[in-house]
């Protein structure tokens, strides 16, 4: 535990900051131009990353839910809750990446093709978890009602997936990639995941900081 | 389970406020709808189906949260909890009420709402209770659950929506597409129904199971 707390405050930031770098270097200088989209395809890299942690980031939820709901480790409750904000900032990079590149590839901002459906939607989920959060309080009951939250949003996503899938569909399937393309794609995605990474850290300590102010502010009311 | 359901059931014989006011309420949503978009608009089988649905998730969701606020009010909740049953079986007790009742308010107001949208007769509207009796159970599934746990907290009218709303989306779309094929005269059932079926299914598990953690004081 100290030693991964030393690793994930030590190496961590640097590690991302590298691999941003490397990451940039790589989209802006190194991989070619897609032949039909052009330059606008650059934005893909940083897309498909974020797109992977928001999903990541609700089966981090769900796993630290069920986990808290099993033990009921304070731990746990604040990894979910951390998980969570910051899976739903990636899904707002997500939208935004993709608003961006719709609108010259496809000449309009939104369209209700399944996967930005899907999206859109998980958004809400999100921000209906940290709503709970927000305005119903901080404590043990709300704790474990947003586990609950959590862990039935995670089983809604296959659901959602074959409802939205079968509704309609005009998302471009990545079919054959070049090798440059594909490393692009690789550095962009473990730079992204130690961003993901990082800003959980950073929010999970602030958590367990807040925490600990809670429990020395009671203790200075009771002795004085 | 049967007693605490009969209790429920009784107390709605009683007073007959829920499935009164929930009907009023339909029928007053459909006439919004009809204010808003202009009869010559609202027609044919996807409004229809959209209209039916929206009607029945935004009066259905008013009544959830009655299911569990007598209680609460009351403080009865407690008392029921001290009750030597399992958790999961008040769960299913305030499932199956909620799924009655909204049923009886359906089986007013879906006929109603069809005949005011003049939509035409056919005979594949006979598996039309089919259909609302798979979405209201899917619906009420979700629904008990996070009215049982919205009861509780500050701000509770706000986040019941919040929080049930994006859930439903998959059954909504499924739900909406049976009854669109089904008020065009088609008995096209497939997919969309096995989509319906395994919504319900997952959640009345997910819900007896995880119930028990909601009211757990």
């Amino acid at each position: 535990m100290k030693q991964g707390a030393v690793f994930m405050d030590r190496v961590l930031p640097w590690l991302t900051c590298g691999l941003m770098l490397i990451a940039l270097a790589f989209v802006f200088l190194y991989v070619p131009n897609e032949r039909i989209q052009g330059p606008a395809q650059r934005i893909f890299y940083f897309h498909l990353p974020a797109a992977w942690n928001t999903f990541l980031g609700f089966f981090i939820v769900a796993g630290a839910s069920a986990a808290f709901l099993w033990q009921g480790d304070r731990f746990s409750d604040l990894l979910a809750q951390a998980a969570a904000e910051v899976g739903m900032v990636f899904c707002t990079m997500v939208i935004i990446t993709g608003s961006i590149w719709a609108r010259p590839i496809w000449g309009v901002w939104w369209t209700w093709d399944p996967r930005l459906t899907m999206v859109v939607i998980l958004w809400m989920i999100y921000a209906a978890y940290i709503l709970l959060r927000v305005l119903a309080g901080d404590n043990e009951l709300i704790a474990r009602y947003a586990a609950v939250l959590g862990i039935v949003g995670v089983l809604d996503i296959p659901l959602l997936y074959i409802a939205v899938k079968l509704w309609r569909g005009i998302h471009p399937k990545v079919e054959r990639m070049a090798p440059e393309m594909i490393w692009t794609l690789l550095v962009c995605s473990a730079a992204f995941l130690c961003l993901f990474a990082w800003l959980i850290w950073l929010r999970l300590r602030s958590l367990i900081l807040r925490d600990e102010v809670a429990a020395l502010r009671r203790q200075v009311v009771a002795v004085s | 389970m049967w007693a605490l359901l009969w209790k429920d059931v009784l107390l709605e014989i009683r007073t007959k406020e829920r499935v009164s006011s929930l009907f009023v309420l339909a029928l007053l949503i459909v006439l919004i709808f009809v204010v808003a978009l202009g009869p010559e608009q609202v027609q044919g089988p996807e409004i229809g189906a959209a209209v039916l649905w929206i009607t029945l998730v935004f009066s259905g969701m008013l009544g959830l949260q009655r299911a569990f606020l007598i209680e609460q009010e009351r403080g009865c909740f407690s008392g029921l909890l001290l009750c030597p049953i399992e958790p999961g079986t008040l769960f299913l007790a305030k499932l199956v009420g909620n799924i009655l009742f909204l049923m009886l308010v359906e089986s007013v107001a879906a006929p109603v709402t069809l005949v005011l949208l003049k939509l035409p007769w056919s005979w594949s509207l006979l598996a039309l209770p089919l259909v609302l009796f798979l979405g209201i159970v899917g619906f009420s599934a979700l629904g008990t659950l996070f009215a049982a746990l919205t009861v509780r907290t500050r701000a509770r009218e706000i986040l019941l929506p919040v929080m049930l709303l994006p859930l439903l989306i998959p059954l909504l779309i499924a739900a909406v597409h049976v009854t669109s094929a089904m008020l065009a005269g088609m008995v096209w059932t497939g997919v969309w129904l096995r989509v319906l079926l395994a919504f319900d299914v997952i959640f009345v598990v997910t819900g007896w199971l995880i119930f028990p953690q909601v009211v757990q004081e």
